[in-house]
């Protein structure tokens, strides 16, 4: 191609449609991030042995333990595991910005005319897809241990779980933009904040075992409600209530997520 | 290509405000290599990060590339490269899947991405290096890449914050021969920043040198030595009396600065050392003062800097 094919370009690219623009730098950026994750497959495996070893390690015990909230345990416990991976995804997504940030890879992209929103939506577009191939993958681990698989309350409950990640990763990527350039941070935050989310969200046992402040302390986390939701979902139940709340923290978490990261992505680097 | 007037950026440290640039006038034509220098701290960056979108200016105007920096991101950016002072390939990627990237964030289809990538690769002896990720990169090799990188799109306008700093002798002239070729071929606007005052010497057509966020000084090279430096003589003499009688003369004929003797060594400043030196080593011979050596030195940019703030821009350096 010559060079002045490239200028021709460059004036005929100003006459695209803002929509359509918007469009290819999401689409843009998704490539981006998707290419390593397409190049090395392994490596989604790899950022998955925590919630394996969860699931191979740790759920055995709760099986030991009896039923748990008038199910088998692994009907219990597989949520919880994808919820760990909805809480830690979306963490190592904003890690990853992080880098980019203190390196000069951001700064070169935020100098490319490539809107500041699609770079989130994008970014956030891979996380989610990660997610759901990840999820999907424990859940079919899970059907041999005796895990039940309703098709519909897990389709939902995957959805739900994607919205939850999408809040998350916004939220994150906000943090990692507001901790740059030390990064210190994201650090305390993702440390501070992160694993009482977790605890409070009885991912590893059910909340009701514990006292009545934890149990409170609990009902203001919405983590734990959109746990609670994907329980029940994945237990092939669609009239409970926990459903209705769950679904609203999901969405909540999500606003919050995707207003606060634009804004702070707009704010300025 | 540039036109900046009145560009000021404030920043709140610690509740204080601090003003890192300090309404910048500045004006650079289409085709021009200007070299931008000063101490740390003085701005540089400040500036460049203004005029390249990734700051709002607190205040003042800008028009980069014909486009209103404030008013119209979006028109400069499509127009204008920027190589950062840090690496700008992100470190999971491969190297030519991120040239395609910027070449896509740029508007080029992805076939036409490719292309590009493959022609910058050339361009800056990367071709080998295609499919490694930046991580296992030298750093000359590093610093080419984020130039392709800068260059995907063949911008009429390229920013780059210290090129070269770094690199070893060998990697600065390497790559000083592809930004310079760079602007043979394609006309391509220079306009960076850099620390080594020799560089900017020797490869600049224009020196602009910011201080505390104010420009002190614009011109070529040249002209920035001949007005604010002047020439150095360094003269001789057998004995004090001599050398005294040295110093009048030069007190006569010296155009800038003082005069200054140091044992039997008499120092002034002239504007051109070639066309004075013969006329005053004649009047101190006429005087009956015998010379034993004499020496013409001409300045350099930090001999300018120091004439303008009684500073070494080196020891600047070393003490910010």
């Amino acid at each position: 191609m010559t060079a002045e094919a490239v200028r021709q370009h460059r004036i005929g690219s100003e006459g695209r449609g803002i929509g359509m623009k918007f469009l290819s730098d999401i689409s843009n950026v998704f490539v981006r991030e998707m290419t390593p994750v397409l190049r090395e497959p392994l490596g989604l495996v790899f950022s998955m042995v925590q919630p394996l070893l969860f699931l191979f390690l740790f759920g055995p015990l709760l099986g030991g333990a009896g039923e748990f909230g008038g199910t088998s345990a692994w009907q219990w416990f597989v949520p919880g595991v994808l919820i760990l991976m909805c809480l830690f995804g979306p963490m190592m997504a904003g890690y990853n910005l992080l880098v980019e940030l203190m390196g000069g890879s951001m700064e070169r992209m935020l100098v490319t005319p490539v809107n500041r929103t699609a770079m989130l939506i994008g970014r956030t577009l891979k996380e989610s897809l990660v997610l759901l191939v990840q999820a999907v993958l424990i859940i079919a681990l899970a059907l041999p241990l005796g895990f039940q698989f309703y098709p519909l309350g897990v389709l939902v409950g995957l959805a739900l779980l994607v919205v939850l990640g999408v809040g998350l990763g916004g939220l994150s990527f906000a943090l990692a933009i507001l901790a740059h350039p030390s990064g210190q941070l994201f650090y305390i935050v993702t440390q501070v904040g992160l694993f009482p989310l977790m605890l409070l969200s009885g991912v590893l046992l059910p909340i009701d075992f514990g006292p009545t402040w934890l149990q409170v302390a609990a009902k203001i986390n919405p983590i734990m409600h959109v746990a609670d939701a994907v329980r029940a979902l994945f237990a092939g139940t669609f009239a409970d209530i926990s459903i209705v709340y769950g679904t609203l923290a999901a969405f909540l978490v999500a606003l919050l997520g995707l207003v606060v990261g634009t804004r702070t992505m707009r704010r300025g680097i | 290509m540039i036109h900046a007037r009145g560009l000021t950026k404030r920043f709140k440290v610690k509740k204080e405000s601090v003003e890192a640039v300090r309404g910048i006038d500045l004006d650079v034509e289409a085709g021009q290599l200007v070299a931008f220098l000063g101490p740390n701290g003085a701005g540089k960056s400040t500036t460049l990060r203004m005029l390249t979108t990734l700051l709002p200016p607190t205040s003042g105007t800008a028009t980069v590339a014909g486009h209103d920096v404030v008013t119209d991101p979006a028109g400069v950016r499509r127009r204008i490269g920027y190589v950062g002072q840090n690496n700008s390939a992100g470190e999971n990627f491969l190297v030519r899947d991120e040239l395609v990237h910027q070449g896509c964030s740029y508007g080029l289809t992805r076939s036409q991405a490719r292309r590009r990538a493959d022609e910058v690769l050339e361009l800056l002896d990367l071709q080998l290096l295609a499919k490694r990720k930046p991580g296992t990169l030298s750093g000359g090799q590093r610093r080419r890449l984020d130039i392709a990188m800068g260059l995907i799109h063949l911008p009429p306008l390229l920013f780059l914050d210290e090129p070269s700093t770094g690199l070893d002798p060998q990697n600065r002239a390497n790559i000083w021969e592809h930004v310079l070729r760079l602007r043979e071929e394609y006309g391509t606007t220079l306009f960076l920043t850099t620390h080594y005052l020799e560089e900017a010497d020797s490869m600049a057509e224009r020196v602009v040198i910011i201080d505390h966020g104010e420009i002190i000084a614009d011109g070529t090279a040249e002209q920035l030595k001949s007005e604010l430096a002047g020439d150095h003589l360094a003269v001789t003499t057998h004995d004090e009396a001599g050398t005294r009688k040295a110093a009048e003369i030069a007190a006569r004929i010296a155009e800038q600065g003082e005069v200054t003797v140091d044992g039997t060594v008499v120092r002034l400043r002239v504007a051109r050392a070639n066309a004075a030196l013969p006329a005053y080593l004649r009047s101190v011979e006429e005087s009956g003062v015998k010379v034993a050596t004499a020496e013409a030195t001409r300045p350099t940019l930090d001999d300018v800097f120091l004439a303008l703030t009684g500073r070494s821009l080196r020891e600047s350096e070393e003490t910010a």
